[in-house]
């Protein structure tokens, strides 16, 4: 009779998967995705999304969204699944669920925005090989409820998406004069076509590593002469 | 046909090339290009999987897809995914060495955007078996160029005195610019 109350009491708990994150206040598991561990600016991961569409902002707002329906749903699906699918296929069947999610956003696309579908072209179906989903399915979702895992996606996601849109709106304003199609400065403004070529997104994701880099050693420096004073 | 498999060959392999003007497989690209020796070794594996990739995305296009293209998406990254671990084996059973230095970026092929990109590509463009091989060739000789050329001036600079701020990533993603740069000088190649 004992032993099988504690049987039950033990399986009403969350069992303790190996190398599953630290228990956290939600708040963190959001925003963690958004400053801390960014996917773009500090993890470097989905670099060819972020660097290929991004020569307009509205480019960049297209990729974003079908990316954070993706990411998010499949995050709760990973999660839901977690005890059943069999830890040697789990690779393979997170691929699966995630290149189903894909196919939905394509063909909603093409069927609701056309012209977002043709210029972001095979884009759209390379969400599927886009490591910041893959690596959540594996380093997360997979190992937590689906709540906390529906978060954490939203969170990367947020993330992805402010990286993405700065990065588009930067090369769209200097490389083409524009944002979101409306012309920002005068018609004397000779836009530098280069920003809007592949080298100008090599080079503004160069700039922006650059200008955080500086940031990062200026707080170093910062901390060091806190200490020295102390 | 011979000047069109050429036009197809070189403007992969050098105007449209996959990782300095396509922004694809920019993961090893950036991770795997430390030393010459693995940069051009991973393209290779990777020049392999393409082909692999390309002769079988052409089969499920002619003899499966034709009833339900809206699978493409699904079936190709199976296909890829298997394609890879196959690879895998061979490679683990016959390079053992190999084997041990692609470490992690081997079964990663799978995710490398440029797999999918060319078994999407060549279905859209519909390209026969030829075209389609051909298109595999020059995509994995663009690949290997760009990850030799990327791992050789990282080993220079290795010996270079870095300022601090470009110590992590900034320095690479500057030198992958020019290096671009240089690439778009191909561009007028076709119209001349």
């Amino acid at each position: 009779m004992t032993a099988i109350e504690v049987d039950t009491v033990v399986e009403e708990r969350e069992p303790i998967v190996p190398g599953a994150p630290p228990p956290a206040p939600l708040w963190l598991d959001f925003w963690r995705g958004i400053a801390d561990d960014n996917p773009v600016m500090i993890q470097m991961l989905g670099l060819c999304p972020a660097m290929a569409v991004s020569n307009s902002l509205e480019n960049g707002i297209g990729m974003s969204a079908a990316v954070i329906f993706v990411l998010t749903c499949s995050s709760v699906l990973v999660s839901t699944l977690r005890r059943i699918i069999p830890g040697e296929v789990r690779l393979a069947s997170y691929i699966l669920i995630i290149a189903t999610f894909v196919t939905i956003s394509d063909l909603v696309m093409q069927a609701y925005f056309p012209l977002l579908s043709k210029t972001l072209g095979p884009f759209v179906p390379l969400i599927v090989v886009n490591c910041i989903i893959l690596g959540r399915a594996e380093a997360f979702a997979g190992k937590v409820k689906p709540l906390r895992a529906a978060v954490d996606a939203l969170g990367m996601g947020v993330g992805f998406t402010f990286a993405l849109c700065t990065i588009s709106a930067f090369r769209e304003i200097v490389g083409n004069g524009t944002l979101l199609g409306h012309q920002l400065f005068g018609p004397n403004y000779e836009p530098w076509n280069f920003m809007i070529m592949p080298p100008g997104g090599f080079l503004t994701m160069g700039v922006m590593f650059l200008v955080m880099g500086w940031w990062g050693e200026r707080q170093k420096a910062k901390a060091k002469a806190a200490e020295v004073t102390v | 046909m011979i000047s069109n498999l050429a036009w197809i060959f070189f403007s992969t392999l050098l105007i449209n090339n996959f990782t300095l003007a396509m922004f694809l497989g920019l993961c090893p690209f950036f991770g795997v290009t430390k030393k010459i020796d693995t940069g051009w070794r991973l393209g290779a594996a990777n020049t392999f999987v393409l082909v692999i990739t390309s002769i079988s995305a052409w089969a499920l296009n002619t003899y499966v897809l034709k009833s339900a293209p809206y699978l493409r998406t699904i079936a190709f990254i199976v296909v890829i995914a298997s394609m890879v671990q196959i690879v895998e084996m061979i490679i683990k059973k016959t390079l053992p060495t190999l084997f041990r230095e692609l470490g992690i970026y081997l079964p990663l092929i799978t995710t490398n955007c440029a797999i999918l990109f060319l078994a999407l590509v060549q279905t859209t463009r519909k390209y026969t078996l030829l075209e389609g091989l051909v298109f595999a060739i020059g995509a994995g000789l663009g690949l290997t160029l760009a990850l030799t050329l990327m791992a050789s001036i990282r080993e220079r600079m290795d010996v270079a005195e870095v300022p601090a701020i470009a110590k992590r990533m900034g320095l690479v993603m500057v030198i992958a610019s020019c290096l671009s740069m240089a690439f778009m000088g191909f561009a007028g190649m076709g119209s001349g």
